[in-house]
């Protein structure tokens, strides 16, 4: 490296440049923040049992297979958009019962073909986390997935 | 070993040892759960393999941060460490965390958000942990020479544990939730863990290179700071589809194709290091470790991370197989590798012998870290025709899944090669210590510490 660039001189550098950085970022998270909460995501619907659904979603840990919105395991399908995939905006009631009948038939036992756990949800913790995948797929995520496949 | 309060690091590295170990098994259960689906799903979900992999990953890196700093301190503070005691009640509140953890997992009891499933008293047992480890180790360095290899190295491991905090904070709101996850995922990885990273690799080439230590850490600030000026932005590659504004597409694109410069500047400082100082260290395992360590990190959190951080890219890419081949080879090549070339290098001080069983860990080295390369080839050709497949075509996921089967079964057998790999590292460092040091490459003259 060059003579001229002393070690205080690099340390000085490192020092200020990351606190410049790092105050911008947190700047810009506060900002992403606000964006958050009152446009990309919908509070006012952000219920008592889309709470409750997103804490069967952690206590299951569905994400240690699933992705949602692209993060988590790819051991299994995209569910930031399975509300859409099956239906659920056009027939909601429809899509509530698909996705419920399909968690209780589980584990499907076929061989070749990856299993999903019997969790043995309740009725209520059902709906919930249904609930929550719905809220889910409203999140505006700058149009991903590219498409329904998720 | 200068300091007999180094040996804490030995009992540090024996554990996280034998978490690699637990880490490389539950992954290649996880392998195999793959390729053949129905192998213990009624036991043990696919869920828990990955939970355990992961952690186990983690917290085992984590120990081998912590013995490296509690081997590496004493030297560079001139003076012993504060506490011993502390130093083995820390190793201890952290052995009952992790095997609690993965206890406790077995029995279907975890938290839900990837990499931070411990249950609370886990998570609280780590921050006394780690304020235990910082009260240690500041008090030891504040009391001792200052250098810019501890100053980098206190920096990182409090930014280790003041990020870990949010840990706690889990907001009802999703994108609000991965928001400040990244805060703790990502400015650990590819934040404050490069700083513990640049600083362990400028000791090690300080003392097997004998570099002048101002050159040295000259470039150790020059990397660090390329890293986080990268890095810290950089967590904007994972802001573009959770929800957050458009804006971050264009900062995450830029600042994390940057991120790739900290590691080509590590390239460059340990090959250069190499050429100018004296090349007859007798830990040529730990050197090749020590090499290879930026290399590996290069390509791995390098040149794949670059392959799909654009975000016109990542719209295609985001959460397939690309995504898990890049996250195997980074954590390889990065930290991994780093805690080995540690271990390769303090082992045998911490036995009191001169350097032993060199052939079987080089070996394991070339066969480790081909056998990584392959399997993060199979993944990224399994994400590219899932990517292709799926996002493009608009294929279902399953049935894109069903023609990755050929690139599943040659990743488990990279996984196997690994495990042997490791086991073969594990003798070659625990095992009975014979002398295999060719005589040509005997030091004449009394070698660096």
């Amino acid at each position: 490296m060059a003579e001229r660039l002393t070690k205080s001189a690099t340390r000085n550098i490192f020092y200020g440049g990351s606190a410049f950085f790092f105050v911008v970022f947190v700047l810009l998270t506060a900002h992403t923040h606000y964006y958050m909460r009152t446009v990309s995501t919908d509070e006012s619907t952000l219920s008592e049992s889309v709470i409750r659904g997103k804490h069967v979603w952690e206590r299951n840990s569905c994400i240690n297979c699933h992705t949602l919105l692209g993060e988590g395991a790819y051991f299994a399908p995209e569910l930031g958009n399975v509300w859409i995939r099956y239906g659920g905006r056009d027939d909601p009631q429809g899509a509530r019962d698909a996705l419920k009948a399909w968690m209780q038939s589980q584990p499907s036992g076929v061989e070749g073909r990856r299993q999903m756990p019997q969790f043995n949800l309740t009725d209520q913790e059902l709906d919930d986390l249904v609930d929550f995948l719905e809220w889910t797929s409203r999140v505006k995520t700058q149009g991903w997935p590219p498409n329904n496949a998720g | 070993m200068r300091f007999a309060t180094q040996r804490i690091a030995y009992w540090y590295f024996v554990c996280a040892m034998a978490l690699f170990g637990v880490q490389i098994l539950f992954g290649a259960l996880a392998g195999t759960v793959y390729v053949i689906p129905n192998f213990l799903s009624e036991i043990l979900p696919f869920n828990i393999l990955r939970m355990i992999h992961t952690n186990a990953l983690i917290v085992w890196l984590l120990l081998g941060f912590f013995g490296a700093a509690y081997y590496l301190i004493p030297e560079e503070a001139e003076r012993d460490i504060e506490s011993p005691m502390l130093a083995y009640a820390q190793l201890v509140i952290l052995m009952v965390g992790a095997l609690g953890a993965v206890g406790s997992y077995m029995l279907g009891i975890h938290g839900g958000r990837e990499f931070l499933e411990q249950p609370l008293w886990v998570k609280i047992g780590i921050v006394v942990a780690a304020l235990i480890f910082l009260y240690n180790v500041s008090l030891t360095v504040l009391r001792g020479r200052r250098t810019a290899v501890t100053n980098v190295l206190l920096l990182g491991l409090w930014g280790l544990a003041i990020f870990f905090l949010f840990a706690f904070y889990n907001p009802s709101n999703i994108a609000v939730d991965k928001l400040y996850w990244w805060y703790v995922v990502h400015l650990w990885v590819e934040g404050v863990w490069e700083l513990i990273m640049a600083s362990i690799l400028a000791f090690l080439v300080i003392k097997m290179t004998g570099v002048d230590r101002e050159v040295v850490e000259k470039w150790l600030y020059a990397i660090v700071g390329l890293a986080l000026f990268s890095g810290l932005l950089g967590t904007g590659h994972h802001y573009y589809w959770i929800g957050a504004p458009g804006y971050w597409q264009w900062i995450g694109s830029v600042f994390s194709t940057l991120e790739v410069a900290p590691f080509f500047a590590m390239v460059l400082f340990a090959f250069s290091m190499a050429w100018k100082g004296r090349r007859d260290h007798p830990n040529k395992a730990a050197f090749l470790w020590t090499l290879g360590t930026p290399v590996m990190a290069f390509f791995g959190g390098g040149v794949w991370g670059f392959l799909h951080t654009l975000s016109f890219v990542n719209y295609y890419s985001h959460g397939t197989q690309v995504t898990a081949a890049h996250g195997h080879l980074a954590f390889f090549g990065a930290y991994v590798m780093l805690n080995l070339s540690m271990i390769s290098y303090a082992m045998p001080n911490l036995r009191n012998r001169a350097p032993y069983n060199q052939v079987l860990n080089m070996w394991s080295f070339w066969i480790m870290t081909s056998a990584m390369a392959f399997m993060t080839f199979t993944l990224t050709f399994a994400g590219v025709v899932q990517v292709h497949l799926q996002r493009v075509m608009g294929m279902t996921y399953m049935e894109v899944q069903d023609q990755l089967a050929l690139f599943y079964w040659m990743r488990l057998g990279s996984g196997i090669v690994v495990a042997l790999s490791v086991l073969l590292f594990l003798y070659a460092m625990f095992g009975p210590a014979r002398e295999q040091i060719p005589q040509r490459s005997r030091p004449s003259v009394a070698p660096a510490e």
